[in-house]
């Protein structure tokens, strides 16, 4: 099982500890943007399981980010359960919708699990507009939800720590407690496991892998992780519409995933960003173009970092430390 | 079985029975028969397009025979599915070394133990205490499979990048991990010097010996074979053609006619 050095230790830590001090110097906001970037990491770790570890191709991701939103939705105003609750309910209910898809996704491979996913995308905003269940999902007007208050206020360094602090750091002591999982999977034999399969799947079978059994798990444990963000989601925005479930979303998390660099657990977080900040530059850059602007950017993006932003990280840290290498002759 | 007392040979530990298989018009085996007893090392030869990796594939259930039967420790694989046939003791290389090109040599050599290992994904995930003995044991495990086949300066490098002759060492490294008793070698020695050879088939002899593990060797070079085999079986167009001492089997009309032209 690798570990981190002493030095990526440390800087997990200053990284959590900075988040966890962020709102001491940041508006509310602000914040909210912050909460969105740790939400959309998770989500992009979920696919990252699927897509990147795994070599599942999954373009309806957007699907179980919906589902995750929509059951904490539902469970606050018709089961009355208090926010927090529905983090654990979602993630159950996204694990085994998860499994239900990945099942009969077992027999598509490539392209096909692709559009299977795809259809998903397009089929679950629908499902959320469609009359005869609009009494529950408020229908394409959507639904709102009560602000989860703070369990306490009271002032730090000038700073009421008020709702909408509690809120951020709350979802971002669940990012933290996700991020520990993932990092845990793929660095032990679960993720030697899921590279395997998409390396070599014949080998891994002989090497005694149940193929069928490990590809509709990790479909159902990245569903867990997306469908968390949505109910994250759902709880920092506090209002759920269809339209903001549309194919789009899906997109934008593969977009986050292959930006932020596949195969790798911090790399969400760097993709996060890039989806969160980007459209407002490529809307500065220019009023009347942000899509175009939006394309050029990530092209570029691409282009100088074709292993994403992580890669190009850790391509600079390995410069800088240059590990000798037996270069071998057998 | 009614076998006479007193001189009963021992159970053989394969026994492939009339093993057919068809690729559309191609008849790859054609109801090849024979006996592998415990502890040896059994020779495979035939020319290219022989049949040789077809039979290794349907011992690994990759491949489904037309006919036939396929018995380990006289029980049928026929109807196991693939992924347990690891736990049934039946370890393999390939021809064509199907590493896992992402994952470094340690990784690789890791994944061989697989079936060998329990952590699931909760406990996994959780990182459990027993996760991570599990994971010690098995690294410890590893790299003495890594060091046995002088491999240790590779451990951490991606599997994908390394030399050929280097990827079939990590595959027998790997196949070790999972502790079989049978291990099926497919061309091992593809693409080794003469020196190489010589280091490959003393590590194969100390395999046997210190792993009690039988062995199915796939190979070209015929010396090797020769000198290491206890019992060699030739294919050629999907047929038995001869099986017995490789003393036999080198001199055996129908080999080197089915050789003809090449040295043996
Ligand atoms: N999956 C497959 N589909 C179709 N034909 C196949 C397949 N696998 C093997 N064959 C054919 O079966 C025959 C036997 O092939 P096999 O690979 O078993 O030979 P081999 O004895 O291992 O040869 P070599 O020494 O070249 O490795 C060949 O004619 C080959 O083309
Ligand atoms: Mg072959």
């Amino acid at each position: 099982m690798k570990k981190l050095s002493a030095n990526q230790k440390i800087l997990a830590g200053v990284a959590i500890a900075a988040a966890v001090a962020l709102p001491l110097v940041t508006p509310d906001f602000r914040l909210f943007q912050a909460s969105q970037v740790l939400i959309y990491a998770i989500a992009i770790l979920g696919l990252n399981l699927l897509t990147g570890y795994n070599g599942q191709l999954s373009v309806g991701h957007g699907a179980f980010f919906a589902v995750g939103a929509y059951s904490a939705a539902l469970l606050m105003n018709f089961a009355g359960f208090p926010y927090w609750t529905t983090i654990p309910a979602a993630a159950l209910i996204c694990l085994v919708v998860g499994l239900l898809f990945g099942l009969p996704a077992l027999k598509l491979d490539g392209h096909y699990l692709a559009l299977a996913t795809f259809a998903l995308a397009l089929a679950v905003p629908q499902l959320l507009k469609y009359k005869a269940f609009s009494k529950w999902t408020g229908g394409a007007p959507g639904i709102s939800i009560d602000k989860p208050p703070a369990p306490f206020e009271f002032d730090i360094f000038g700073r009421a720590f008020n709702a909408d602090v509690w809120l951020y750091l709350f979802t971002l002591g669940i990012t933290v407690l996700l991020f520990f999982c993932a990092w845990n999977l793929v660095r032990g034999r679960i993720g030697r496991t899921l590279v395997a399969i998409r390396d070599q799947p014949m080998a891994a079978q002989a090497m005694g892998v149940n193929t069928a059994i490990y590809k509709s798990l990790i479909f159902g444990v990245s569903a867990l992780f997306t469908g968390v963000a949505g109910a994250l989601n759902a709880l920092t925005v506090q209002y759920l519409a269809p339209d903001s479930f549309h194919m789009f979303l899906s997109v934008f998390l593969l977009v986050g995933m292959v930006v932020g660099g596949m195969g790798a657990v911090p790399s969400a977080l760097f993709g996060a960003v890039v989806i969160v900040f980007l459209p407002n530059i490529a809307g500065s850059i220019s009023k009347s173009l942000p899509g175009a602007i939006y394309g050029v950017l990530l092209i570029l993006l691409v282009y100088f970092m074709p292993k994403g932003i992580w890669g190009a990280l850790d391509r600079l840290r390995q410069f800088r430390l240059p590990r000798h290498r037996d270069t071998g002759s057998s | 079985m009614g076998v006479a007392q007193g001189v009963s040979a021992p159970a053989p530990l394969v026994s492939v029975r009339g093993v057919t298989v068809r690729f559309g018009g191609i008849l790859a085996l054609d109801g090849i028969t024979f006996d592998a007893s415990e502890g040896d090392i059994v020779g495979l030869i035939g020319p290219n397009g022989a049949g040789k990796t077809t039979l290794f594939n349907c011992l690994s259930r990759l491949y489904v025979p037309t006919s036939g039967d396929i018995q380990f420790r006289g029980r049928s694989i026929m109807n196991m599915p693939r992924h347990s046939i690891a736990g049934l003791g039946i370890g393999r290389t390939f021809q064509n070394a199907a590493l896992f090109d992402t994952l470094s040599v340690l990784d690789n050599v890791l994944v061989g133990s697989h079936h060998v290992t329990r952590s699931d994904f909760l406990s996994n995930a959780l990182a459990l205490p027993w996760v991570a003995r599990e994971e010690k044991d098995i690294e410890a495990r590893a790299i003495e499979k890594l060091r046995f086949m002088g491999l240790e300066s590779y451990a951490d490098q991606p599997a994908g990048g390394l030399p050929f002759p280097v990827k079939k060492r990590v595959e027998l490294a790997r196949a070790l991990m999972s502790q079989p008793t049978l291990l099926l070698l497919d061309e091992p020695a593809a693409g080794l010097s003469h020196g190489e050879i010589e280091t490959l088939s003393e590590q194969i002899l100390r395999i046997r010996e210190t792993e009690k593990v039988t062995i199915l060797l796939v190979e070209h070079h015929m010396n090797l074979v020769m000198s290491i085999s206890d019992q060699v079986v030739a294919i050629d167009f999907g047929k038995k053609i001869a099986d017995g001492k490789p003393s036999d089997v080198q001199s055996d009309p129908a080999v080197i006619r089915a050789y003809l032209g090449e040295k043996i």
